[in-house]
C-alpha cells in the first residue's frame, strides 16, 4: 500500500530502535504515556514495545472514545432506544460496551430494539431520509476527530428540514482529559516522563492547546502519528527532549497537524455544539467544560431534550479496574478480572471491548508476554 | 421441458413471487419444482421425484458436512449464495481428503421473494455443481412469511468417501510441521463488506468463492501425509489456526510478511479499521504437513489454477498456551488470536 508501507517499514524501524537504545540512559526510565487509543493499538499490532530498551515502556493513556464513555451514557442510550422506540444509530464499537445490569446495545437489539451500526454519520441521514415514520438517533460520540462529521450532519438536517432526526451527543475534549491525568500524577497517581500526543485529534486542535502540559507540569509532549513509525520517531524525540534537559511541545506528526489546526473544522464546531459545564468520564469522574452538547440554535435536535429517559444510576462491575487503567495508574494483568473473566468475548469494562483499548489491545496482542509467569490466565479463559 | 398439464399456467419467472402457497406442500410448491428447481438442478437422482435419492456409495470411508448459508447481499462481485452454498459444502467435505460425490440442498424462502431472484440463484448453483462435478440429488422447500427470513437461506449437506490411507484431521498438527496457505487473504470478506448496503466504496474485488477438492485431490496425490486441511472462511485465517492450534494442542508461528494479501484488500481493510487475518475467504484452504513434505506440497499447490499463489506461511512449535504467534512485518512481534464478537471497524 503506497504512502502507507513507508510508515511500516522493516529497516527503519530496526534503525530507530538501535537509535533509541543508543541514547536512552541506561540510568533512568522513560515512562512515556501514549494519549491515544490508536497509539495503543499500533504499538500492540506491530509489536513496537518489544523494539524498545527495557527502561523505556510505554503506559496507555485515556484516549479510546469507548473506553471512557461512563456506563450511565449507555444506559441513556438504551433507554432511548427502549423507552421511545427510536431507531439509535451508532458506530460499530459501542455495541458490546457493557451496560448497566450486564446489559449492552447488542444484547437491547437482540431484544428488539432498533439499534443498527453504522459506518459514517452520512448514512444516519439516510436512515432517516427514507424512514420518515421513525424516529433516528444518532449515538454521537468521540473525540474532536469525529466532531465535525457529526456538526455536517446536524447542519444538513437542519438544511433538509430532517424532523425526524436527533443527536445524542457524547463528544468530549482531549486537553481537559490530559489536564486531569497530570494533576493527578504524582506519588499515588501515575509517574510521567512525557507524552506523545493526540495525532488526529490535533490535525484539527492544532499543536497550541498542549502548550499547558510542558508549562505547568513540566512535562514533554511531542504530537505522534498514529503509524508504527510515528510512534518510534516521537519515543526518540521524548528521549532526546529528556536527555538534553528540555520540556516543551514538539510536532512529529508534521504532515498533517498544524500549530493552528483546521480552522474551518474548529468554526463549525463552535457553530453546533456548546461546551457542558460538566461531563461524567469514566476513571476520570466528573471533568469540568470537557464535553459538547448541541448549541441552543440546534437543540431541536438534541435526543437529550426530545427524549427525556428514566434510567436508574448505572452500576459499575465489581473489581473492574478500568478507572486506574484509563489513568495510566494499574496496567491490564493487574486487574483480578483479567483473562477470567473479562476477555473481548465477554467484556466486564470498556477498555476490553474496542481494539483501541488498553486491556483489549493487551489481551489480543500481547499476553504472550506474560504468560510465561501467568501460565493460568490462557487455560482459565479457555475453559 | 414439455407442459404439464397440471399448471395451465406457467410460473412468471420475470415479475413473480414466493408465496405461502409454495411451501405448503401442494400443487403450487410442485409447480415452483418442476418450473424452477428442476429446470437447473436436473440430475436423475433428482428429477425422479421422490423425497430421497438411492445410490450406491462407492468403497471406502464416507465423510459427510453441512453448512447453512444465510450471506447478505444474496449476490455479490464473484459470486452469489447459490454458488457459495455449492462451494461451502463441497469445501468442508473436501478438506478431509475426500472425493465429495453428491449433495443435498434445502431451502428456506421469505414470502415475496422474486422468482427471478431465486432462479439465479438456483441456476447458479447448478452451474456450481456442474463445474464441480458434484451433483444435487435431493432437496427441500420452505416458505416462512414475510419478515421472518431474509430472502432466501439455504442448507447445503454433502458426502463424500475418503481415499485409503489419508488421515487428515484438525488435531494432527505436530511441532515442526510447516504451515502453507493456497492464495491471498480476505477477498470474500472485502467483496462482501463493499456491496453492503451502508458501504458505498468501489472496489475490484471480487470473492474467492470456490471449490476446492480437486486441488485438494492435487495435494493428497503428490503428499499423502499431509496431517491438517482446513478452509479459512468466517473468522478468516487467524480464527482458523487457532482452532487448528487448540485441536492439536500446539502454537504456531507465522511471518506476516509470507502471508499473501491483495494490494487493494490491504487498502479497504486499513480503511475499515479491519484485519484481512480475520476476514473470511470462500475459496482458500490451509495446510499443514510434514517438514520435509512441505516443498513439494507447495508445488503441487502452485501448480494448480486455485493454488497459483499459496505460500509457506509458518512453522508450528510446541507451546502449551497453544498461542499462535506472528512475526510482523515490522519486526516486532505479537498474538494473533480467536476473533472476538463480530470484527468491527474502528471508530477513531
Amino acid at each position: 500500500m503506497k504512502y502507507i508501507d513507508e510508515f511500516r517499514d522493516k529497516g527503519l524501524a530496526r534503525r530507530l530502535a538501535e537509535t533509541i537504545a543508543a541514547e536512552a540512559h541506561p540510568g533512568r526510565d522513560y515512562r512515556l504515556m501514549e494519549f491515544c487509543g490508536g497509539h495503543t493499538h499500533a504499538i500492540f499490532r506491530y509489536g513496537v514495545q518489544h523494539l524498545m530498551p527495557p527502561n523505556l515502556r510505554f503506559i496507555h493513556g485515556p484516549g479510546c472514545p469507548v473506553c471512557v464513555l461512563p456506563m450511565a451514557r449507555i444506559d441513556h442510550a438504551i433507554a432511548l432506544a427502549t423507552q421511545h422506540a427510536v431507531t439509535l444509530c451508532t458506530y460499530g464499537d459501542l455495541m458490546r460496551v457493557p451496560a448497566s445490569e450486564r446489559r449492552s446495545l447488542l444484547k437491547a437489539k437482540a431484544e428488539g430494539a432498533d439499534i443498527r451500526m453504522i459506518y459514517s454519520t452520512q448514512d444516519v441521514l439516510r436512515i432517516a431520509r427514507e424512514n420518515p415514520e421513525r424516529q433516528v438517533v444518532f449515538f454521537a460520540i468521540g473525540f474532536e476527530t469525529t466532531t465535525p462529521p457529526t456538526a455536517v450532519a446536524v447542519k444538513s438536517a437542519r438544511a433538509e428540514g430532517l424532523t425526524n432526526f436527533s443527536v445524542f451527543c457524547n463528544h468530549v475534549l482531549t486537553p481537559s482529559a490530559l489536564q486531569t491525568i497530570l494533576s493527578t500524577a504524582g506519588p499515588d497517581g501515575v509517574k510521567l516522563d512525557g507524552i506523545l500526543g493526540p495525532s488526529h485529534v490535533s490535525t484539527l486542535i492544532g499543536s497550541r492547546p498542549y502548550r499547558f502540559v510542558p508549562e505547568q507540569f513540566g512535562v514533554p509532549v511531542v504530537i505522534a502519528g498514529f503509524e508504527p513509525l510515528d510512534v518510534m520517531q516521537s519515543a526518540l524525540m521524548l528521549v532526546r527532549q529528556l536527555n538534553e534537559g528540555r520540556c516543551e511541545v514538539e510536532n512529529q506528526y508534521t504532515r498533517a497537524v498544524s500549530e493552528e489546526g483546521n480552522r474551518k473544522a474548529q468554526a463549525l464546531i463552535e457553530e453546533v455544539f456548546r461546551i457542558r459545564p460538566e461531563f461524567e468520564w469514566r476513571g476520570l469522574g466528573f471533568l469540568p467544560n470537557s464535553a459538547l452538547a448541541l448549541a441552543d440554535t440546534y437543540a431541536d435536535l438534541d435526543a437529550e431534550r426530545r427524549f427525556p429517559v428514566e434510567i436508574a444510576p448505572a452500576k459499575e462491575i465489581k473489581g473492574c479496574e478500568c478507572p486506574a487503567i484509563l489513568r495510566g495508574v494499574k496496567t491490564p494483568t493487574e486487574c483480578k478480572l483479567f483473562g477470567n473473566p473479562c476477555t473481548p468475548d465477554n467484556p466486564m469494562g470498556s477498555c476490553m471491548v474496542s481494539s483501541e483499548g488498553g486491556c483489549a489491545a493487551y489481551w489480543s496482542y500481547g499476553r504472550f508476554r506474560a504468560a510465561s509467569h501467568q501460565p493460568e490466565v490462557e487455560s482459565r479463559s479457555r475453559s | 421441458m414439455t407442459s404439464d398439464r397440471r399448471f395451465p399456467v406457467r410460473l412468471d419467472l420475470k415479475k413473480g413471487a414466493v408465496d405461502m402457497s409454495h411451501g405448503s406442500g401442494g400443487r403450487a410448491m410442485a409447480q415452483l419444482i418442476g418450473e424452477l428447481f428442476q429446470r437447473y438442478l436436473d440430475h436423475e437422482l433428482l428429477t425422479l421425484g421422490n423425497d430421497q435419492a438411492l445410490f450406491t456409495p462407492p468403497p471406502g470411508r464416507l465423510v459427510m458436512s453441512t453448512d447453512g448459508h444465510v450471506i447478505s447481499p444474496l449476490f455479490f462481485p464473484g459470486g452469489d449464495i447459490g454458488a457459495l452454498a455449492v462451494h461451502g459444502t463441497i469445501n468442508d467435505v473436501a478438506m478431509s481428503g475426500a472425493r465429495p460425490l453428491y449433495l443435498a440442498a434445502g431451502f428456506i424462502l421469505e414470502e415475496g421473494f422474486p422468482l427471478a431472484d431465486l432462479a439465479r440463484i438456483v441456476e447458479s448453483m447448478a452451474q456450481a455443481a456442474n463445474a464441480a462435478g458434484v451433483p444435487v440429488v435431493t432437496g427441500d422447500t420452505k416458505v416462512v412469511e414475510r419478515g421472518k427470513g431474509d430472502g432466501v437461506f439455504i442448507t447445503t449437506t454433502g458426502i463424500g468417501v475418503v481415499p485409503e490411507g489419508i488421515l487428515i484431521s484438525g488435531n494432527r498438527a505436530e511441532p515442526g510441521d510447516v504451515i502453507l496457505v493456497s492464495g491471498s487473504m480476505g477477498d470474500h470478506g472485502v467483496a462482501i463488506l463493499s456491496k453492503r448496503e451502508n458501504l458505498g466504496f468501489e472496489t475490484e474485488i471480487r470473492s474467492d468463492s470456490a471449490a476446492l477438492h480437486e486441488l485438494v485431490a492435487a495435494m493428497i496425490a503428490v503428499v499423502p501425509d499431509i496431517h491438517c486441511l482446513r478452509d479459512p472462511t468466517r473468522g478468516g485465517l487467524a480464527t482458523t489456526l487457532n482452532e487448528l492450534a487448540h485441536q492439536s494442542g500446539v502454537g504456531m508461528q507465522i511471518r506476516e510478511d509470507a502471508i499473501p494479501v491483495r494490494p487493494e484488500v490491504a487498502a479497504a481493510c486499513e480503511l475499515l479499521g479491519l484485519d484481512p487475518l480475520y476476514v473470511a475467504n470462500e475459496g482458500k484452504l490451509i495446510a499443514i504437513c510434514p517438514p520435509d513434505k512441505a516443498v513439494r506440497l507447495l508445488d503441487a499447490m502452485q501448480a494448480h489454477p486455485l493454488g497459483t499463489e499459496s505460500a509457506i506461511i509458518g512453522e508450528v512449535v510446541e507451546d502449551s498456551h497453544r498461542f499462535v504467534q506472528m512475526e510482523t512485518g515490522f519486526g516486532g512481534s505479537r498474538i494473533v488470536d480467536w476473533l472476538a464478537g463480530e470484527q468491527l471497524p474502528r471508530i477513531c
